[in-house]
């Protein structure tokens, strides 16, 4: 009974069983922040953490070509992707947590935890066995097997997502491709617009004349006071009393706006420091 | 022993996370990233199924499973930005011309 090799087998079974245990938690703590954490670059990073889990707990169950394929397309590629729209979206938009519709929540939960016990007895009556006997196919031969299947049986499948792939990125161009609907601006009409602003210089920096030159210090104006506008939105907050108009990028379709609350009415106020230039 | 029931059930929960998710969320891309855990929840069934059954075709489908799920990304983000582009918010509420 205490063969060398019957006691390596007890040990494999019981780290295999700790790693998925660990992971199962990880994988299941990281899901549920990201359906709770309010700035969306915080879920996509436990999402990351979901996907890295996720990745080894394939590798355990034979599947070493899908547990690369999961780090490096959705870790990798699609992951970046989120945080590249992230970027451009503005980092700061966090989700509101104003109910529009009512008791949406509750009733989202209520479906959830529906949704949960139906699969759960789902599963529960389907006949879920233990795992087939170990193979090649599980391990060392599992590219081999894997592209053996895709150029054989599943061949037309595997032509038609050349396909998707071509269509999927031809389709990104045209939709985040942008039509110029307005003519683009001259420099004269900057100028004018620049002045009509009633803050034609650019804004005064971080730190000028201060004590320090660190970039969330004001600067020190010629009369001795302090500027405010001097330091950046990003690190004071929105301001709300501002009288800048909103300056937009000049290709934007919008025309320039008198009001900037006009701009922002509707959109939470979060959005509002991505349209205001700090020239 | 952890045999494949185990990951069934953690790719169960999985998966009714990320519906829930959906469901509450109002940032879009919080909404697709939502998607995302569901697709990946229904990977880990596949690849579970297969290691039960002892063939790899399950391990095939997921493989099509995340093909697919990056194309979508792509022209979902793509249509994310010109929807942010053209109303200034990410959020699902916002995009209300089609309605009525």
């Amino acid at each position: 009974m205490n063969h060398p090799i019957v006691l390596a087998a007890a040990a494999a079974t019981t780290t295999r069983e700790l790693a998925f245990w660990i992971l199962a938690i990880l994988a299941v703590a990281a899901g549920l922040g990201m359906i709770l954490a309010r700035r969306a670059v915080h879920c996509a990073v436990l999402l990351a953490v979901v996907m890295l889990s996720l990745a080894v707990l394939y590798a355990m169950l034979g599947a070493p070509f899908l547990a690369f394929v999961q780090v490096i397309v959705y870790t990798g590629a699609v992951l970046m992707l989120f945080l590249f729209v992230l970027m451009i979206v503005g980092i700061s938009a966090a989700d509101s947590i104003i109910e529009t519709i009512k008791g949406q929540r509750l009733w989202a939960g209520l479906a959830g935890i529906g949704l949960l016990v139906l699969l759960a007895l789902v599963i529960g009556n389907a006949v879920v066995g233990p795992a087939a006997p170990s193979s090649a196919k599980f391990g060392s031969g599992n590219v081999t097997g894997i592209a053996a299947l895709l150029f054989t049986r599943y061949v037309f499948p595997f032509e038609v997502t050349s396909a998707l792939l071509i269509t999927a990125a031809l389709g990104a161009m045209v939709l985040a491709h942008r039509e110029r609907t307005s003519p683009k601006p001259t420099q004269k009409a900057l100028s004018r617009q620049r002045i009509a602003s009633g803050q034609p210089t650019p804004l005064p920096g971080p730190g000028t004349y201060a004590r320090h030159n660190a970039v969330d210090m004001e600067a020190l104006l010629p009369d001795g006071t302090t500027s405010e506008l001097s330091v950046s939105e990003v690190i004071t907050g929105p301001r709300g009393d501002r009288e800048l108009p909103a300056v937009v990028a000049p290709d934007e379709d919008q025309a320039p706006d008198p009001d900037p609350d006009q701009v922002r009415v509707g959109g939470p106020a979060d959005h509002g420091p991505r349209e205001g230039g700090e020239a | 022993m952890v045999s494949p029931a185990h990951f069934v059930a953690l790719s169960v929960i999985l998966f009714v996370i990320g519906a829930v998710g959906v469901l509450v969320r109002r940032n879009a891309i919080v909404v697709f990233m939502c998607v995302e855990l569901m697709l990946n929840a229904a990977n880990l069934a596949f690849v579970a199924f297969a290691r039960m059954h002892g063939g790899l075709d399950g391990q095939v489908i997921a493989f099509f499973v995340m093909v697919v799920a990056a194309a979508e990304v792509v022209v979902g983000l793509a249509i994310l930005t010109s929807i942010f582009r053209a109303r200034r918010s990410a959020s699902v509420d916002e995009a209300n011309l089609m309605k009525y």
